[in-house]
């Protein structure tokens, strides 16, 4: 017997009864402000965060951003003066990237998490090689909660999709928090509206 | 970290040659856990420090979770979302592997360490690698694959910062969230010293974190296979969630060509919106954070890379039939109990020799090996701290009680324990022996207390008695109101 069917008759055997599922409704947590909590939770993990109407949003990123930056822009609905991600190379190659600029589809005001997919960055590897990470999201789709961001988001998600709350970050070394682990040692989110 | 019998400077000179056979020995649980807890004891400071650290996270945890107001709605949601999927494990596994086939990942199943550490090694072959970077993954951690891997001369780089910093000092992790825990940064400044060749004496964690992200940056660049742990899979999507606040994880996936997924078989969970209720409790319960950096979800593998997840049984499906301890199969690896815990705080996590320290690692480990593991259950005050604090509200106290039996029924308590509760069955059990033997131990400890407090007599070594009375209450009735 393979050990696939080894280990599944063995589980079978020994399960305890079906057991229903909880009740999740009586759960979800509500905010008087859901934005200003995100920006408020996202920023004390590190990020900086920039609540600004749409059409200033432009000149304010090159501003930020400045001159003779190597930078990647992933977002198709401005028209910025950078590269777009080239999938015709290796990841390895965005090793010395200053700033990645992603949209995310959605913000989590319980915990400051913008969620982000590969149908918009394409190279797996841009949100993390980078030194200053760059979230771009709308004030209109920031939810309360985790269990709000799943029900928005469904089932169908492409191949990687992730939550991302600040920049990298470690305090395996007696508990100091240091910014910057093996990601971005910076991020920014735009809060466009 | 006081396990071994020499300093740290010492060791670190020994490291280079001895790395393996250190780990070895630290691996296989030599010791009981009182003994390696006694050797952690002799450095008082050290102690102390060790304790308010992880007091300090257990606040963390304190503080945040007090600010989510249905907090013990989403720790009994938890629960039953785990022990609904436990219920109906065969399905979900079944479910999940097809919906991985879809994803184009490879599923491969291990029932044991070794089938699991042969499967990984078969992988790397077949791809000609023998470099590969791995983030934190406790069940690589539970197999000894790093040993296994090492030889069969596959280097294998620890990617987790303190994950490195152990392995660098050819130690394990001494705790599951934190695995450097008991590492004092000038130590680690010294080390990083003799490896990567920072300037000796530079302690500042800054400077050493940026020490080591360069120095892992080229690894994640050049190796071509990456490992990864799994917290939780998702039946209903095929997909693996993986949480780092570092990004190593992800850093090592998205760069080599092949990513490689361990997961014990229990961390599967039903559906995607599950994933709402434990990435909620998840980061809360182990630091105090809302959430990890990253939780990244991994379904498919990207264009051109290829994809394998590994699902271990290991011990699990043996404990799934043990109604009394089927609901440690709940963890979810936060790593609360532990720092919680008023024993694993004083006594350091090498302490339990096994992979998974403190209260869950002591009724997880008498599971896979009952006669080698079973002072671990006997390593608590059964306070009950450890349960209160659980995520997924496993009844982590009770469990080690039950466990504290089925040791003794099974033969495998420690002799001088089983001797004294003999003795003690034996005199309790008549009147008359038990006024005796009173009366003569109140002769003893007031005449001759050196006959009991000595070094042969365990009881005496962490303990001070209280003053001996003058007689027994039964005496004293007797005297006052006898015959009224």
């Amino acid at each position: 017997m393979s050990s696939r069917d080894k280990i599944l008759n063995a589980v079978k055997a020994a399960q305890p009864d079906k057991q229903p599922l909880p009740d999740l409704s009586a759960i979800p947590l509500k905010f008087d402000d859901a934005v200003a909590k995100f920006i408020e939770v996202l920023s004390t993990i590190g990020a900086t965060v920039k609540r600004l109407p749409k059409d200033r949003f432009q000149s304010e990123l090159m501003d930020d951003i400045g001159e003779g930056k190597n930078v990647v822009n992933t977002i198709s609905e401005f028209v910025l003066d950078f590269a777009s991600p080239d999938k015709t190379v290796a990841p390895q190659t965005y090793d010395n990237l200053d700033y990645s600029i992603i949209p995310g589809q959605l913000g989590v005001a319980e915990n400051g998490a913008i969620w982000v997919t590969d149908t918009e960055f394409q190279i797996r590897a841009l949100p993390f090689i980078c030194e200053h990470l760059i979230l771009v999201i709308s004030a209109e789709t920031i939810v309360h909660n985790m269990h709000e961001a799943y029900d928005k988001i469904g089932i169908d998600n492409p191949g990687f999709g992730a939550f991302i709350a600040g920049p990298s970050k470690t305090a395996d070394i007696e508990q100091s928090l240091v910014l910057g682990a093996h990601g971005p040692r910076f991020m920014t989110a735009y809060v466009l509206e | 970290m006081k396990l071994i019998s020499c300093t740290r400077g010492e060791r670190l000179k020994r490291t280079t040659m001895a790395a393996e056979h250190n780990n070895n020995a630290l691996h296989n649980g030599t010791g009981l856990h009182s003994d390696l807890a006694r050797k952690f004891n002799k450095d008082e400071d050290r102690v102390d420090w060790h304790d308010e650290t992880l007091w300090w996270i257990r606040q963390k945890r304190d503080k945040i979770t007090h600010g989510i107001p249905n907090w013990e709605a989403l720790r009994e949601a938890g629960s039953q979302i785990k022990h609904h999927t436990l219920s109906n494990l065969n399905e979900y596994l079944v479910q999940f592997e097809e919906q991985c086939q879809k994803n184009g990942v490879t599923v491969h199943w291990a029932a044991d360490a070794q089938e699991h550490n042969e499967i990984v090694l078969s992988i790397l072959k077949k791809h000609s690698v023998d470099k590969i970077v791995k983030s934190k993954s406790m069940l690589t951690e539970e197999c000894h694959l790093n040993d296994y891997l090492q030889h069969n001369g596959v280097e294998v780089v620890d990617t987790d910062l303190g994950e490195r910093i152990v392995q660098l000092a050819g130690e394990p992790p001494s705790h599951i969230v934190l695995p450097c825990i008991h590492w004092k940064k000038e130590e680690i400044g010294e080390l990083f010293h003799q490896f990567m060749g920072t300037p000796k004496g530079n302690a500042d964690p800054q400077f050493l974190t940026h020490a080591a992200r360069l120095n892992l940056r080229e690894k994640f660049l050049t190796r071509k296979i990456a490992m990864t742990g799994v917290n939780f899979a998702v039946a209903e999507t095929g997909e693996m969630v993986v949480c780092t606040n570092e990004g190593n994880a992800d850093m090592g996936a998205h760069l080599a060509d092949v990513h490689i997924a361990c997961m014990g078989m229990e961390k599967l969970i039903a559906k995607r919106e599950h994933l709402g209720v434990f990435l909620r409790l998840l980061t809360r319960s182990a630091t105090g954070q809302p959430i990890t950096t990253y939780s990244s979800h991994f379904k498919k593998p990207r264009e051109g890379q290829e994809m394998h997840v590994v699902i271990v049984d290991n011990g699990r499906s043996v404990q799934l039939g043990r109604e009394s301890f089927r609901n440690s199969l709940k963890c979810i690896r936060c790593g609360a109990c532990m720092n919680t815990c008023p024993v694993y705080r004083r006594s350091g996590g090498h302490s339990y020799h096994n992979a998974i320290a403190g209260p869950i690692g002591s009724i997880l480990a008498p599971n896979l090996d009952m006669k080698k593991y079973a002072d671990l259950p006997f390593a608590s005050t059964l306070c009950g701290s450890c349960s209160n604090v659980c995520p997924v509200k496993i009844d982590i106290h009770d469990q080690l009680y039950k466990w504290r039996q089925e040791i003794v029924k099974n033969g495998y308590s420690p002799k001088t324990k089983t001797i004294a509760m003999k003795a003690m069955a034996f005199t309790l059990s008549s009147p008359t022996r038990y006024q005796i033997a009173g009366k003569a131990g109140r002769f003893v400890l007031k005449n001759m207390p050196f006959a009991v407090n000595n070094k042969f007599n365990p009881w005496y070594n962490e303990r001070e008695m209280p003053a001996v009375p003058k007689e027994s209450f039964t005496e004293w009735y007797k005297k006052n109101k006898g015959g009224k």
